[in-house]
């Protein structure tokens, strides 16, 4: 019996060291990683979710990428150069660039994919490149965009989906199935997906940065619980996570296998409150600008962050953090004033606790961060309701003013057009408080027609003094995008936007 | 017998006509807007319209219901609007894992229900009759989302013998399989193995107390052959119909099990679906689920009629 076991074991032993050989010999280094949600469609033109993004980043280059100061840099373009009047941007492109299926990247196949963009049914990039009139190919490496009005923000958006060439050929070929196999040129190519538990890409030894991929493929697996996100990359069946908790990171902090990526977020979370949408918005915020401010006033943004965020999240007042090179230091974040807010209620003519119907989407941190605002804004004199509500009736309600004050976050734009443009303009989709006032209607326009940063700011700066004033919409914080990784990984940069980019990553064995 | 299937599988026509009305009609009444809840961050008026119109949401409800209804029967449950996937396809893809699942619970809670239930029947009033009553109220009362955490950290975390959680299929790595689904498996089958158990316990101690029972004992039959070929046989009938249920139920997903362990089943993707207003994919799945239920149900009354002879007649 003893000899049996021992043979059973040396022959394990045999079976273990000949795969180990096989592996050493193939050096094929798998990166796995967790996703906090399941990616919807992996096109870029009918692409729609921040966790779709995160794939992208590996999958599909862009003319233009940010660096960590959310400065524009090149990627698949080379330089871009815009005329004098803003209406004609010329953007130069990379030579000896491939897509996965071995085509060609060139100035046709930028127009073919800028114009599927704009014209394809369902394109979610239509509005983003709604200011482009037409795409023209000069030559192979080169492309002109001719611009219905100045258009500043055009750069930004090319840094994103709007941004990302596919092979001409093969979008041709697949139609609106294109997802389904994307073929891009990017670092890594598309293996396979099973919806719901696995994307599986491979390095491209075509990529024109081939030199700084150092991982042979990648998997990426959506696991939407935070804690089991967590309990697999403690246990090593991922090396990476995003979007990890804030209350999770003095438990990663503590293990010496793991690291922490962080950065604010491009976004911001706040408050919308509805002053012209509805009747329901005409009887509270609507009715005094004064009401506004005493809410707003009667909130410690940084207490909400400690208390509900370990204090890791930047307590914030404007559409972009205070790290964001477009954040007013004029205007800092205000110190709670309870007994201002009270007279600012009084003067609004505000006698009894002002009931205030609070919509709250459905998860447990907004959750929790609505109950501290009803408990600050309690002492003030307001009397909030919570309504929690799931996230898609949540928005519906929201599209048609039942509601008066709505815990609503945006994941954010390079440039600040993005957090701001469709927010506050009057009617424009997003502007879900009503807010309206020709001034900043006229300025945020006016903010699209500069280029330079000074020129660009001095507007904004007339636009977050208004806004601060008389908004409809109270920031509140910034998320810190958490990436958890295993101490192997090296070389790994955290971008802004948070998402995954894998140039210049080693995964040590 | 044949008469009884003919009629039983003709009775079903009208079910599923029902069943199918239901299912359209009580999805019209969740609130959301389906194009908002896809469409997410880019809310764009003009492209909201075109995905109504594109998935036919801006067209009268019986027409919409038609159009579904002419696809079924014509093998096409359409089109998922957020993946951009056959919804059979995902309901292939889906199926499979359900199934090896729920096979793999019911074969656990079988196991050790029906054997802790005996057992405690025909020690009735002792330690072990205690002991396995205390477990079974433990096993019920433990919720699936708790179990399931608690188990990955011991076995993923702490001990690193199993997989935190995903899915492999049987056909791709036996083993491997057998590593991702055993955890599901096991606190899927935990709750009901308590519910069997005490049912058969019961079942049990009725048919024990029985006269066939005595006669058998009188006839000098071995105790072991009285309890599990006179006893038992008789006991199972109601725990067959539990079974039925049971697989029925966990054929239409196990939510919050495939949400701890990231199991890619029909549980995440009805969920999904649901809070994504994907209307397509919801029909499609609560169709399948709703035939598979009632076919599952006729199956348990063809297994009655074969486990007790006298209902032949």
């Amino acid at each position: 019996m003893h000899g049996l076991v021992n043979r059973l074991g040396l022959a394990g032993m045999a079976v273990a060291s000949v795969l180990l050989s096989a592996q050493a010999a193939t050096g094929q280094t798998t990166l796995r990683i967790g996703l906090a949600e399941d990616p919807d469609v992996l096109d870029p033109t009918l692409a729609r979710t921040y966790v779709g993004r995160i794939v992208f980043a590996s999958l599909c280059d862009k003319l233009f990428d940010i660096d960590e100061n959310i400065n524009i840099v090149p990627q698949l373009a080379l330089s871009h150069e815009t005329s004098e009047d803003g209406r004609t941007v010329v953007i130069k492109l990379r030579p000896g660039v491939k897509f996965h299926d071995g085509e060609v990247m060139n100035a046709e196949a930028v127009k073919a994919s800028l114009e599927r963009h704009m014209t394809m049914q369902g394109s979610f990039r239509k509005p983003e490149l709604a200011a482009v009139d037409k795409v023209e190919a000069v030559d192979p490496l080169t492309v002109r965009l001719q611009l219905k009005a100045p258009f500043s923000p055009l750069i930004a958006q090319l840094t994103d989906r709007a941004g990302m060439v596919v092979s001409p050929k093969a979008a041709a070929e697949a139609g609106d199935k294109f997802g389904l196999k994307p073929v891009c040129a990017g670092p890594f190519r598309f293996v396979e997906r099973v919806q719901q538990d696995r994307i599986v890409l491979e390095k491209f030894p075509g990529y024109w940065n081939a030199a700084n991929i150092h991982v042979d493929r990648v998997v990426l697996r959506p696991i939407i619980e935070s804690t089991v996100r967590l309990a697999n990359l403690k246990s090593g069946s991922l090396e990476m996570i995003e979007r990890a908790l804030a209350t999770d990171l003095p438990e990663i902090r503590a293990d010496a296998k793991l690291k922490v990526a962080t950065v604010p977020e491009l976004g911001y979370q706040g408050i919308t409150l509805n002053i012209g949408k509805s009747d329901a918005g005409k009887t509270a915020f609507g009715k005094d600008l004064r009401i506004i401010q005493a809410f707003s006033l009667s909130l410690d943004r940084d207490a909400i962050t400690k208390v509900a965020f370990n204090g890791e999240f930047l307590p914030g007042n404007q559409w972009v953090s205070p790290r964001n090179p477009y954040y007013q230091s004029k205007f800092p974040i205000p110190k709670r004033d309870v007994a201002k807010a009270k007279e600012l209620l009084k003067a609004a003519g505000v006698t009894s606790p002002l009931t205030i119907d609070f919509m709250v989407p459905n998860n447990p941190e907004t959750r929790q961060v609505a109950e501290i605002v009803q408990a600050m804004a309690g002492e003030a004199g307001f009397d909030i309701k919570i309504r929690v509500t799931e996230f898609a009736t949540s928005l519906k309600e929201a599209e048609e003013g039942r509601y008066q004050a709505y815990v609503l976050a945006w994941s954010g734009r390079v440039d600040p057009d993005g957090n701001a443009y469709v927010f506050h303009r009057t009617k424009a989709p997003q502007n879900y408080g009503g807010y309206s006032n020709p001034d900043v209607d006229r300025w945020l326009d006016e903010a699209r027609t500069k280029s330079a940063l000074a020129e660009r700011k001095a507007v904004y700066e007339r636009i977050a003094e208004t806004l601060l004033a008389e908004g409809s919409i109270v920031y509140l914080y910034h998320r810190l995008m958490i990436i958890g990784h295993t101490a192997k990984l090296e070389g790994y940069r955290q971008m802004p936007d948070g998402l995954i980019r894998l140039t210049g990553v080693k995964l040590k064995p | 017998m044949l008469l009884f299937l003919g009629k039983r599988l003709l009775q079903l026509i009208p079910t599923l006509f029902i069943v199918s009305v239901i299912i359209f009609g009580l999805q019209q009444l969740l609130p959301g807007d389906p194009a908002l809840a896809m469409a997410g961050e880019e809310r764009d008026p003009e492209v909201l319209e075109q995905i109504r119109r594109q998935y036919r949401l801006d067209q009268a409800l019986h027409i919409q219901y038609l159009y579904w209804v002419g696809g079924v029967l014509t093998g096409n449950l359409g089109e998922s609007m957020r993946l951009k996937e056959p919804v059979l396809t995902l309901i292939a893809q889906k199926f499979p894992v359900t199934l090896q699942l729920a096979l793999m619970a019911i074969v656990i809670s079988l196991t050790i229900g029906v054997t802790a239930g005996v057992i405690s029947a025909v020690r009735r009033d002792t330690a072990i009759d205690y002991a396995v009553n205390v477990i079974a109220l433990w096993g019920i009362s433990t919720p699936n989302f708790w179990l399931g955490i608690m188990l990955i950290f011991l076995f993923s975390v702490h001990l690193g013998w199993l997989p935190a959680s995903g899915y492999v299929g049987p056909f791709e790595d036996f083993w491997l399989s057998l590593q991702t689904t055993i955890l599901p498996a096991f606190v899927l089958g935990n709750a009901f193995a308590a519910v069997l158990m005490r049912h058969t316990r019961s079942a049990m101690l009725q048919a024990m107390s029985s006269d066939y029972v005595r006669t058998a004992r009188a006839k000098g039959l071995a105790e072991r052959v009285v309890v599990i070929k006179h006893a038992m046989r008789n006991a199972l009938t109601p725990i067959v119909t539990l079974g039925a249920l049971e697989l029925g139920t966990l054929l239409s997903g196990a939510v919050l099990t495939e949400q701890v362990f990231s199991i890619p089943g029909f549980g995440k993707l009805i969920v999904d679906s649901v809070f994504n207003r994907d209307y397509a994919v919801v029909q499609g799945v609560t169709l399948i689920t709703a035939t598979t239920y009632i076919l599952l149900n006729l199956l348990a009354d063809i297994a009655y009629v074969l486990i007790n002879p006298r209902l032949r007649s």
